[in-house]
This record gives C-alpha cells, sequence and structure tokens, in this order.
C-alpha cells in the first residue's frame, strides 16, 4: 500500500492505538490535516490554543498511562505548544508532539512561520526529530512512541517539514513491529543483591518511613507499593505527584511531605533512622535544606533513572530499576527473610508519629460569613465520595487540594507539579474527560490561572465535555500574596486579580452553565447541584476568604523540623 | 579534578548540541571539547575535557549517558590513558628571534610548516601541559595567533571504547 507522509503520520497513529490528537491546524500541517479529515479512526480535537493541546494530551496520559499526541503547525504553533512540553517533561509524563516545520528547501532563511523548533525544544524533551526524509518518517514515529513510553518516560517532538508530507509523494508503508535503539537500553531490572541489602535495612530499621513519588503511578506499581507497605507496617508519605500511589484513607498514611506537607509526615522524615525512597526524586520543595534532610537515616533509593540517584542526596542503598519490579522483589525478599528473623516491632514509632498526628495540623477555623477554601475542598471531597479525576492549576488552591482531598487510587490527582504551570487545571481535564467518557472530571483552579487557558470553554462545548469548575476565587494570586505577606512584610506587589470577568456570565456565553456561591450555608448545595448536572459543563465560582494561608509551611531552605503552622492551631493550643 | 570523557555517539546533526546544550543547562564547565567522525561513518567521537568534583562528575556522566544519542562513554582519567592535542602557533621572528623559536620549536618537538621572512607557524603535539609549556616558553611579544584543538584522549592497553 503506497501512502504519502501526511497519510503514513495517521496511520503509525492508528497502528499505534492513538485515540486522539489534540491539535491546531496552520500552513505547515496541511498536508496531515488533509490526511486527518479522510479517515475516522483516529480522532481529532481542536483546542483554542496550542499550549492546550499539549496540556490536554498529558491530562490524557496522566490519567491513562498511554501517550498523549499534540499536532500543531510551524513557529507560533510550535512555540505555543513549549510550555506544555515542558510541563510534561518536568512530570516524566509520555508523549508525541508532532509539529509542522517549512519545507527543507527552505529551512535556515528565515520563511514565513519558521522557527528552529528541535533547537527551542531540546532542553524540555526526553528528546527529538527532525524527520528529513519520507523514508525515515514512519520508523521515526516509531522511534518517538517508544523512547516516550520507555525507561523514564517523556515528551518525544517529531518535526516534520511540509514537503515530507507532499500528497503527491508516496511510498510503501510498513510500520515497524519493534525497534532497536543502540543508544537506548532502559534498565529493566533492578539489582537483586542491593535489594536484599534494602530489605536488610529495613527489617532493622526502628523508626522506618516510606517517601514515595510520582514514579510509582507512572510506573503502575501501586499495589506493590501498597503490599510492601501494609506486609512492612511502615508509615508512608507521598509526594505531590505520588498522591494516589497508596490510599490516603489508610491509617498508614502520614499525608503528603514537604513545604506543605504535614506536621507528622515532615517530623517523620526528621526523624527517621531508615528512609525508603521509591519513585521520588528529592525534589527541592520536598527536602528543604538538603544539610539537614533526614540527618540520622540510611537512605534507600528506587529509581529508574539512573541520573535521579545522587543529584541531590547520596543514598546508601541506591536501586536503579523499575518500581514495579524492583517492588515486587522487595515483596518477595521480604518474606523470605520475615521467617528468618522476626522485624523489628514498630510500636513506639507509631506511638510517636500518633503523637505528631494527634497536632490535627490541617485544622481550620471555619467562619459563617466566609467561605474557607479549605472547606471547599473538603465539601468536595465529600459530595464526590472522593471518587473524582481531578485537576489542578498552580497555587494555594492546588496545595489545599493535594491536603484535603484524599485520593485513594493513582491517576486520579492530575496537576504539574515540577513546572508548576498555571493554565494547566482545565485543558488537562478535557484530555481525562475524553480518556474517561463516564468518570466525574473536577478541575480545581484560581481566578488567576484559570484565565490563562479560559478559551478551552470553547472546546469543552465543541465536544461536549461534562467537567465542573471549581474555581476557589480568592481575588489575588493567593500563592504569591501569601509569599510577600510572609517575606516582603505584606507588600502586596501586583498579586491582586483586578477586572474580574463575571465569571458565571463567561461560562454562559460559551453555552456553559455558570454559577457562584459565596455564603458558606449554600456551598454544599451548590456543589451538589453542579455536580448533578451529568452531561453539563458547570462553572461554579466560589468566593473564599482571601487572608488564608497554606499551612503548615516550611520556608525554603530550611529543615523539615521547621514548620510554620497554622496560627489558629497555636491560639487553639493556648486556649486548651 | 580534572576529567577526560571520551564520548561515542551516533553522527547525526543536533547531537554535538545536545551535548553542548547539556553542559550550559546544567552550569558544568567545559575546558574543551573536540569531536569528529569515527571509521564507522555513523558514529562520532567526542572526548570532552571538564573540573568538578565527584558527585558533578558522576552527573555529568550519567546525564550524557542519558541523552539518547549517546551509544556509550568513559571517563579516561579513572585509568591509564593518552592525551593530544595540536596547536598551531604563529611567532613574529623579525630580527634576531629566528634562531631562538627554532631552538625551542625543537626542544619541543614541534614542526615548523610556514615560513615567511617576518614569520614562522609552528605545528606541535603533546598533552595539555606541553603546550602550555611551550606557549609560556616562547617570548609573549611574539605570538601572533595560537589554534589549539582541545584534547583528544584514548585509554592505554589492548581494550577500547568499542561499540
Ligand atoms: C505560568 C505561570 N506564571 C506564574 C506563576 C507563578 N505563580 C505561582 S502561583 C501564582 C498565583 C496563582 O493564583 P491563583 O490561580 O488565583 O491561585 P491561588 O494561589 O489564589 O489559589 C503565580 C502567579 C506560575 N506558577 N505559572
Ligand atoms: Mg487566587
Amino acid at each position: 500500500m503506497e501512502l504519502s507522509g501526511g497519510e503514513i503520520i495517521i496511520r503509525c497513529l492508528k497502528d499505534e492505538g492513538v485515540e486522539y490528537v489534540f491539535g491546531y491546524p496552520g500552513g505547515a500541517v496541511l498536508h496531515i490535516y488533509d490526511a486527518l479529515f479522510r479517515q475516522d479512526d483516529v480522532r481529532h480535537i481542536l483546542v483554542r490554543h496550542e499550549q492546550a493541546a499539549t496540556h490536554a494530551a498529558d491530562g490524557y496520559a496522566r490519567s491513562t498511562g498511554k501517550p498523549g499526541v499534540v499536532l500543531v503547525t510551524s513557529g507560533p504553533g510550535a512555540t505555543n505548544a513549549v510550555t506544555g512540553i515542558a510541563t510534561a517533561y518536568m512530570d516524566s509524563i509520555p508523549m508525541v508532539v508532532l509539529t509542522g516545520q517549512v519545507p527543507q528547501p527552505v529551512i535556515g532563511s528565515d520563511a514565513f512561520q519558521e522557527v528552529d523548533t528541535v533547537g527551542i525544544t531540546r532542553p524540555c524533551v526526553k528528546h527529538n526529530f527532525l524527520v528529513k526524509s519520507l523514508d525515515d518518517l514512519a520508523i521515526t514515529m516509531k522511534k518517538a512512541f517508544y523512547i516516550a513510553t520507555s525507561g523514564r518516560p517523556g515528551p518525544v517532538v517529531v518535526d516534520i517539514p511540509k514537503d515530507v508530507t507532499d500528497p503527491n509523494t508516496k511510498i510503501p508503508y510498513v510500520y515497524p513491529e519493534k525497534v532497536e535503539i543502540r543508544s537506548y537500553h532502559p534498565v529493566e531490572k533492578g539489582h537483586h543483591g542491593q535489594i536484599r541489602n534494602a530489605v536488610a535495612a529495613m527489617q532493622r530499621a526502628e523508626r522506618p518511613v516510606i517517601y514515595s513519588g510520582g514514579g510509582v503511578v507512572l510506573g503502575e506499581a501501586s499495589e506493590e507499593l501498597t503490599e510492601l507497605t501494609r506486609l512492612s507496617g511502615f508509615p508512608i508519605t507521598n509526594t505531590l505527584m505520588g498522591l494516589g500511589a497508596y490510599p490516603a484513607t489508610d491509617r498508614q498514611f502520614l499525608g503528603m511531605l514537604g513545604m506543605h506537607g504535614t506536621y507528622e509526615a515532615n517530623m517523620a522524615m526528621y526523624k527517621t533512622d531508615v528512609l525508603v525512597a521509591i519513585g521520588a526524586r528529592f525534589d527541592d520543595r520536598v527536602t528543604g535544606k538538603i544539610e539537614q534532610f533526614c540527618p540520622n537515616a540510611k537512605i534507600i533509593h528506587v529509581d529508574i533513572d539512573p541520573a535521579s540517584i545522587s543529584k541531590t542526596i547520596r543514598p546508601d542503598i541506591p536501586i536503579v530499576g523499575p518500581v514495579k519490579q524492583v517492588l515486587g522483589d522487595m515483596i518477595d525478599t521480604w518474606k523470605e527473610s520475615a521467617e528468618d528473623a522476626e522485624p523489628q516491632s514498630l510500636d513506639k514509632w507509631w506511638e510517636q508519629i500518633e503523637g505528631w498526628r494527634s497536632m490535627n495540623c490541617l485544622k481550620y477555623e471555619t467562619n459563617a460569613e466566609k467561605i474557607k477554601p479549605q472547606e471547599c475542598v473538603e465539601t468536595l471531597y465529600r459530595i464526590t465520595d472522593g471518587d473524582l479525576f481531578l485537576t489542578s492549576d498552580v497555587g494555594q488552591h492546588q496545595m489545599w487540594a493535594a491536603q484535603y482531598y484524599k485520593f485513594d487510587k493513582p491517576r486520579r490527582w492530575i496537576n504539574s507539579g515540577g513546572l508548576g504551570t498555571m493554565g494547566f487545571g482545565l485543558p488537562a481535564a478535557m484530555g481525562v474527560q475524553l480518556a474517561h467518557k463516564d468518570a466525574q472530571v473536577a478541575c480545581v483552579t484560581g481566578e488567576a490561572s484559570i484565565q490563562m487557558c479560559i478559551q478551552e470553554m470553547a472546546t469543552c462545548m465543541q465536544y461536549g465535555l461534562p467537567i465542573k469548575v471549581v474555581l476557589m476565587n480568592n481575588g489575588y494570586m493567593g500563592m504569591v500574596r501569601q509569599w510577600q505577606e510572609f517575606f516582603y512584610e505584606s507588600r502586596y506587589s501586583h498579586s491582586y486579580v483586578d477586572a474580574l470577568p463575571d465569571f458565571v456570565k463567561m461560562a454562559e456565553s460559551y453555552g456553559h452553565v455558570g454559577m457562584r456561591v459565596e455564603n458558606p450555608a449554600d456551598l454544599e448545595a451548590a456543589m451538589r447541584e453542579a455536580f448533578a448536572m451529568k452531561d453539563r459543563f458547570v462553572f461554579l465560582d466560589v468566593v473564599v476568604d482571601p487572608a488564608e494561608n497554606v499551612y503548615p509551611m516550611i520556608e525554603a531552605g530550611k529543615p523539615h523540623n521547621q514548620m510554620h503552622l497554622s496560627p489558629y492551631l497555636s491560639s487553639e493550643r493556648e486556649l486548651a | 579534578m580534572r576529567h577526560v570523557i571520551a564520548v561515542l555517539m551516533e553522527n547525526e546533526s543536533g547531537a554535538l548540541s545536545r551535548v553542548a546544550g547539556l553542559f550550559s543547562a546544567r552550569g558544568y564547565n567545559i575546558e574543551s571539547l573536540t569531536v569528529a567522525p569515527t571509521e564507522d561513518p555513523s558514529l562520532s567521537r567526542m572526548t570532552i575535557v571538564t573540573r568538578g568534583n565527584e558527585a558533578i562528575i558522576e552527573q555529568i556522566t550519567k546525564q550524557l549517558n542519558k541523552l539518547i544519542d549517546v551509544v556509550k562513554l568513559l571517563d579516561l582519567s579513572e585509568g591509564p590513558h593518552i592525551e593530544r592535542e595540536l596547536m598551531l602557533i604563529k611567532l613574529n621572528t623579525e630580527g634576531e628571534y629566528r634562531n631562538e623559536a627554532q631552538r625551542l620549536a625543537d626542544i619541543f618537538r614541534g614542526n615548523i610548516i610556514d615560513v615567511t621572512p617576518s614569520s614562522y607557524v609552528i605545528e606541535m603535539t603533546g598533552d595539555s601541559d606541553k603546550l602550555d609549556a611551550f606557549v609560556r616558553a616562547v617570548d609573549n611579544e611574539r605570538i601572533v595567533e595560537v589554534v589549539r584543538t582541545g584534547s583528544s584522549g584514548i585509554s592505554r592497553g589492548s581494550r577500547g571504547l568499542t561499540l
């Protein structure tokens, strides 16, 4: 069968099992769009801005584990996509981004809509390709999908000059079953000797903690993580990216750790003698002051990426391998050796942890007049039975959602952790909703973040996506305001979000339902009403207390035992 | 510590900028970098001379290995190895200095490869220290220009960095 370049691209997507392509047309990809038009295997979702195409593909990938696919034109199409590519890169999300390029004869001549896409995206992709000949097209597509999805996943850009997709040039189509790349061999198995050492250290531990991250979600190892945690009886904390990998409602779960982690999680990190880090990368928002990170602990670090090991924290027992296989091996080894030697009793350690937990660090003061943002998330949790796919933007609302919505399953909490990209939430929710037609999908956001990709309400209307947007409207770039309050003597430089639109009318003008709640007494009923509209997109503008801060908080560069707790907690303790 | 890292990589356009980009993005230091295709035209061999403590060098080698185009690499400074660099140096030899320049070139086993009534171009290979020493030995006022390739490195013994 002879196909043109444009047709080959679409056939490759079909052969990869791609359901959706998120894209936006333009001159350099018109041949590809024409090929799209003449088939119905692959469905194209037309976004309203290329950044949204990448976030939507990203949301699709995060919620399914399958690669997200993007198609954009050259020049501004590609540059608009960069933020989303970098977002996916920082969180290791599998994604294939097809960018049109000007025809090869004019590359380098500053042709209309020419940018050096391969050069611009190089630092924020796992790999990228410029396809120089039609003969290389199918194999390059295969390589792109293989690289994006294997090892530590990540985005791959394939830049395709327009002449390569010329409809008048056709070649036989063959899509390779498999591809070998001699310079790329992801690690397939963790070292068994190291795993035995790790388990031995774990069984001798008196104050162990499991600290797990996004790698467990990406590596589909949530079941194994849960089994090992139950088997060992260890306390466990998750990073922002790892939430849901271990059921948050379980007693062994200490909550999130790090800058806005719980008191018990951070204190346990500070006091632990054996830290088991699994699929986590010791991000600075997690470690705080490196020199005082887990000062008394032997550190075990499991990661698929050798470069993650010893990047910031040097582990005592490094294990490079896929988390699923390594955890499986750890479980078997634990079971075998537990017969010989009884593991340490952890009763005293748990007693200490329960003491920290009884502080109830996430407690907040409710108010009859003002809706507290924490209350907003708790209500959301309650009325959705904890069963949402929840995407988020970036700011205080993101932290509150992470703290108060208890995720019991992986791939349910979808947020930009590494890059912290405002504008991520709504388009990501589109990808999630398309992937999970019958699931409840919501996006928590702030009035600043939502305006960065708000045009996507049109996409939601076009494709009938019944997403619920829960806007925690505090009138401020709250997270910025919080830092200004703490570290700049409350000089609120440009963090007030002025000239806000009427979000209800705005939603309505796109054809959606808009609602606004100001009174705490109305919150639950309004939310129930919104979520009861199963097949409608509802924009819920919740006016929340603008003065609220996210607690606990560890200042950047401070150790885990130096947390600011909510002033409400300290005043409450004084009363008691 | 100074390290010499030999890298075997796909001979593709863009591969060099991936390496150079990695060093600048992560703030690693490059003292010199040389690259050319090998006997297998699909592969290029690069020698990177860099400095850093053990942790930094470990990250550099890991990050290089992570680049999809990098096939294999070896930190040559971990074992016995040889480094050579080529230098072309043009000296102003007007007046008395002609004999002195020739004498120094002989001592350092350099070749004079271009002669005019007022200048020599001397070609010299050696490790970087030797070339530095030559540059120090000649009269600074006499140096018109210096061109150095940066070090190329190879391990001693029968084993090599091959596929
Ligand atoms: C694209 C982008 N620009 C700037 C920032 C810096 N930033 C982080 S949080 C934040 C404020 C977000 O405000 P809002 O969306 O209202 O959320 P809130 O903190 O009020 O809940 C800003 C500006 C960012 N993360 N992303
Ligand atoms: Mg806000």
